[in-house]
């Protein structure tokens, strides 16, 4: 893991002030909320971001991105099947949310992101290799 | 303890009631890095609801595809079985969080099921399997006559 890809969840009170002033703020719901559980890898193309959000449909998914700050946001209707009462608990159903910095390298335009089973898939394709652009110099 | 009587009615139900606070205290004290873990029993942590004819077990179980599960039951116990692939296209890990592999849980129930009414269905990564106690084992309902 990189610098860049410090996860924030698990340093609070780190210096991405803005991301994590928003994170204390935009707390409306008095559900739990949960981490999700994620994988990072690289592949030629890019960054591959595998999140477990179990129970959640692709609508309830919110992805945003500002200043480099990746934000996954999810939230689940945790509903007991009709005519049927909780009697063993194990785990506990609520929302999610994590985020992460990204480093410069990601081209923010080009993110995709497809939700299968309860795992979101995030590729974030890196920038290609920089045009180098001439700067013609002119005599005054 | 995966093999524990879910309920823990009768003679244990104190010691069951125990067993539960401590594996919800551990639920909690795991999440000093923010990743709830599943620690409780096994894997996958299940849930459970009863119901007048039986039970809905739950487990979440993002990224197992349908056709990765096998569920089996007999007389009062039900086997998941299955497996969650590794991403074929990683090259590197920067962060690796996601369980992988093989899983197996069992889980006693306080009755016996109806092996030929399971029904389990997947639904955006959570599996719920639906058990049904056979008929001639449903408690009765007794009449009281006002003598």
């Amino acid at each position: 893991m990189t610098d860049q890809q410090r996860d924030k969840t698990t340093n609070p009170e780190g210096a991405e002030g803005v991301g994590a002033a928003q994170e204390r703020t935009e707390r409306t719901r008095s559900r739990r909320v949960h981490a999700p559980a994620t994988d990072i890898y690289e592949t030629d193309q890019g960054l591959i971001l595998l999140v477990d959000l179990p129970g959640v449909v692709p609508d309830a998914i919110n992805v945003t991105l500002e200043q480099n700050v990746l934000t996954i946001r999810a939230h689940t209707e945790d509903r007991p099947p009709p005519g049927y009462s909780l009697v063993h608990q194990e785990y506990l159903p609520g929302d999610f949310e994590r985020a992460f910095t990204l480093s410069d390298e990601i081209d923010a335009e080009r993110i995709e992101a497809r939700m299968t089973d309860g795992v979101l898939r995030l590729f974030l394709p890196k920038v290609g290799p920089a045009a180098t652009r001439r700067i013609q110099v002119r005599s005054a | 303890m995966a093999r524990g009587n879910l309920f823990g009615m009768g003679p244990g139900t104190f010691e069951e009631m125990q067993r539960l606070q401590d594996e919800i205290n551990r639920l909690f004290s795991s999440s000093s890095t923010g990743v709830r873990q599943a620690q409780s029993g096994g894997f996958p942590a299940v849930n459970a609801y009863a119901g007048e004819h039986g039970v809905v077990l739950t487990a979440e179980l993002p990224g197992v595809r349908a056709d990765d599960l096998d569920i089996s039951a007999f007389r009062d116990t039900v086997t998941m079985r299955g497996t969650r692939r590794p991403p074929e296209d990683a090259k590197g890990y920067h962060r690796r969080e996601r369980r992988q592999g093989d899983f197996i849980r069992t889980i006693t129930l306080p009755f016996a099921v109806d092996p030929n009414r399971v029904e389990a269905q997947m639904v955006n990564g959570v599996l719920y399997v639906t058990l049904q106690r056979p008929p001639e084992d449903q408690p009765r309902r007794i009449k009281v006559a006002a003598g």
